[in-house]
């Protein structure tokens, strides 16, 4: 097992490392550079001053040895300057990380707690109106698009009857940040359930289809403890490994919602950074949202073999 | 003599209740079965038949989707303008048809051109296994496991005159459309590449697979003549279910203003100006999204009972 973890944590490092280069690359191709900018913000600067820029920031390189002298400083902890906000872009990334955990992290224990029984009420009774009911809601959430359901939300709960900020990020301290999360939380949440309801249903109607299901139920057991003891514990197997998979896109969706509702959290200061043409803190935000992604990816494969003592891993 | 007949197999005895069916009648009749499919099938119809009215409507109204009156805007639905005028004084109804062929055709050409790719990928992979089988799903495990949304608003924002396209193309109105549509083909292609493979490869196993190869058939001719046939039916509903993925993806994109670029319309980025717009006139924000919403959803229903209808396992109901 400790030698799997290993090998993932490897290959997920080699991942990273290609990454780092397509993503490095496809911001230097991204309109303007950081000249360009100065030249717009002084428009005194003559030929001769923009060469001299461009050798002192290395821009007159090619992009490979660019590249590799970005990756040595970065290596050493020198992750550079964010153009916009004039700071270290680690100042600006990691209160903005901590924003994002609340939000997704908020929004990942709601959706479960909605999802999880609904699934399996639904995989319990196929074809009720119960299951139909779940299902039908269940592609609704997975049809809306987030931004228009934040929209209708925002119209609804901030415009119509005021109860809620419409965006922002309050003022220090819980009751306010608690306030203002709320229609953030639900947005996200409302688009994720749909999802997990349909993986919870769909582990539990293969699980109840297993031969150790009718055994349970032959020998007497009570139609509780069939569900709860082997039905579900078989179920989650599968369902824990595409919550673990689905951090991606639940950081899409963080993303969107982050934007809509202007909460300063990883995916609004991606968004802005590339639109700002903050090449710095872009780069480097895109690189902290795929490491995150790949060890989320790493624990899908670490719980699975964990849960399913069939798996073994040399 | 007048002994009734005994059936010996289970299929003998179904073929003496009636002549078999073709497999197209049977798998309609499961289609039609399947109510939701059949409503989402009739409106999409009808709304791919209303953006394509959309020339029509503008010549009877008299009206101009793209004509600014400045003097009218926010206009309440009219007589002239059913659903009213946008922040531009310009026609809703109109503007929302037009932006439905961009947004319907957007997300058709990209589900097609995904499915293309990952059959091909995955029929390849399949086929000749080995290290290319290796290097695609691995590919295709990284595409998965990507923050795919903020690494797309990158490649939105790459500066195409920078890869040496000619300034008279990387301007043009139409490129945001093909930008779109190769954008989301690049990541789009892994469902499909993965359900191809794993088909192909049980396909490879067969006898008139192994038959072909006795007779000397390349592997090409394999692939498209024997193979592909038989792995049909995944491919289309897996293309089917993406339709409303990627036509909600193509509107996250134009939204965010990495799409479909103005003045051209798509749902999406009708609704960029709309969130400051909430205030003043709620409608605008309510309409495109509507629409995104009611063709995502018949789209997802649709690929489902597609699903059902083409399932073998379902077969024996």
């Amino acid at each position: 097992m400790t030698r799997f973890i290993v090998q993932r944590l490897a290959e997920s490092f080699i991942v990273l490392l290609i990454m780092s280069f397509v993503i490095y690359g496809l911001i230097g191709l991204m309109p303007g550079d950081p000249i360009d900018l100065m030249i717009t913000a002084d428009p005194k600067l003559t030929p001769e001053d923009q060469a001299r820029l461009r050798a002192l920031y290395g821009l007159d390189k090619p992009i490979v040895e660019r590249y590799f002298n970005w990756l040595s400083a970065a290596a050493s902890g020198d992750l550079g300057y964010s153009r916009v906000h004039a700071r270290p872009v680690l100042d600006i990334l990691l209160p903005a990380l901590g924003n994002t955990v609340w939000l997704m992290g908020l929004s990942f224990v709601l959706a479960l707690v909605i999802a999880m029984p609904a699934g399996i009420a639904a995989a319990l009774r196929p074809q009720s109106a119960s299951d139909n009911a779940i299902n039908l809601l269940a592609f609704a959430g997975i049809s809306i698009p987030p931004f228009w359901l934040a929209i209708l939300l925002i119209i609804l709960f901030a415009v119509v009857l005021g109860w809620l900020p419409a965006g922002g990020m309050g003022e220090p301290g819980l009751a306010s940040k608690l306030q203002h999360l709320a229609l953030p939380v639900v947005t996200l949440t409302l688009v994720t359930v749909g999802g997990i309801v349909r993986f919870v249903r769909a582990a539990m109607m293969e699980a109840l289809r297993q031969d150790y299901v009718r055994t349970a139920r032959a020998k007497g057991l009570s139609a509780r403890r069939v569900v709860l003891g082997h039905v579900l514990r078989n179920a989650m197997i599968p369902v824990v490994t595409i919550l673990a998979l689905n951090f991606g896109a639940l950081f899409s969706g963080a993303l969107i919602t982050e934007t809509m509702f202007g909460w300063l959290g990883m995916g609004k200061t991606i968004y802005d950074s590339i639109l700002g043409n903050d090449f710095n803190l872009a780069l480097v935000g895109l690189l902290f949202a795929t490491l995150t992604t790949l060890l989320a990816n790493l624990l899908a494969d670490v719980t699975y073999a964990w849960l399913d003592p069939r798996i073994s891993y040399k | 003599m007048s002994q009734a007949p005994k059936y010996e197999l289970a299929a003998e005895a179904a073929y003496a209740q009636g002549p078999p069916q073709s497999v197209g009648r049977v798998l309609w009749r499961r289609f039609l079965k399947h109510r939701l499919a059949l409503g989402s099938l009739i409106a999409l119809v009808l709304l791919v038949l209303a953006a394509l009215a959309a020339p029509l409507a503008e010549a009877v109204s008299g009206l101009d989707a793209n004509k600014v009156d400045l003097l009218g805007r926010f206009l309440p639905p009219t007589a002239e303008h059913w659903l009213g005028t946008d922040e531009l004084g310009r026609d809703l109804l109109l503007r929302l048809l037009y932006g439905g062929q961009v947004s319907l055709l957007a997300g058709l050409a990209a589900a097609l051109c995904s499915a293309v790719i990952g059959t091909a990928l995955g029929l390849l992979a399949g086929y000749y296994g080995g290290s290319l089988d290796a290097f695609l799903m691995r590919l295709a495990d990284g595409v998965i496991a990507l923050p795919l949304l903020p690494l797309l608003i990158v490649l939105a924002a790459v500066d195409l005159t920078k890869l040496g396209l000619p300034e008279a193309v990387a301007t043009s109105e139409d490129v945001s459309f093909y930008r779109i549509v190769i954008l989301i083909s690049i990541v789009g292609w892994t469902t499909v590449a993965r359900l191809v493979r794993g088909a192909t490869l049980s396909m490879c196993s067969r006898e008139f697979v192994r038959a072909a190869e006795a007779l000397g058939a390349g592997g090409p001719r394999i692939m498209l003549v024997h193979i592909l046939p038989n792995v049909v039916s995944p491919i289309i509903v897996a293309t089917t279910l993406s339709v409303g993925n990627i036509i909600l993806l193509e509107s996250v994109l134009s939204f965010l203003g990495l799409g479909i670029q103005p003045p051209i319309a798509s749902w999406g980025n009708m609704l960029t100006g709309a969130q400051e717009l909430i205030w003043s006139d709620p409608a605008l924000a309510v309409w495109p999204g509507l629409l995104i919403f009611v063709t995502v959803i018949a789209f997802n229903f649709l690929g489902d009972g597609l699903q059902d209808a083409l399932d073998p396992r379902a077969i024996q109901e």
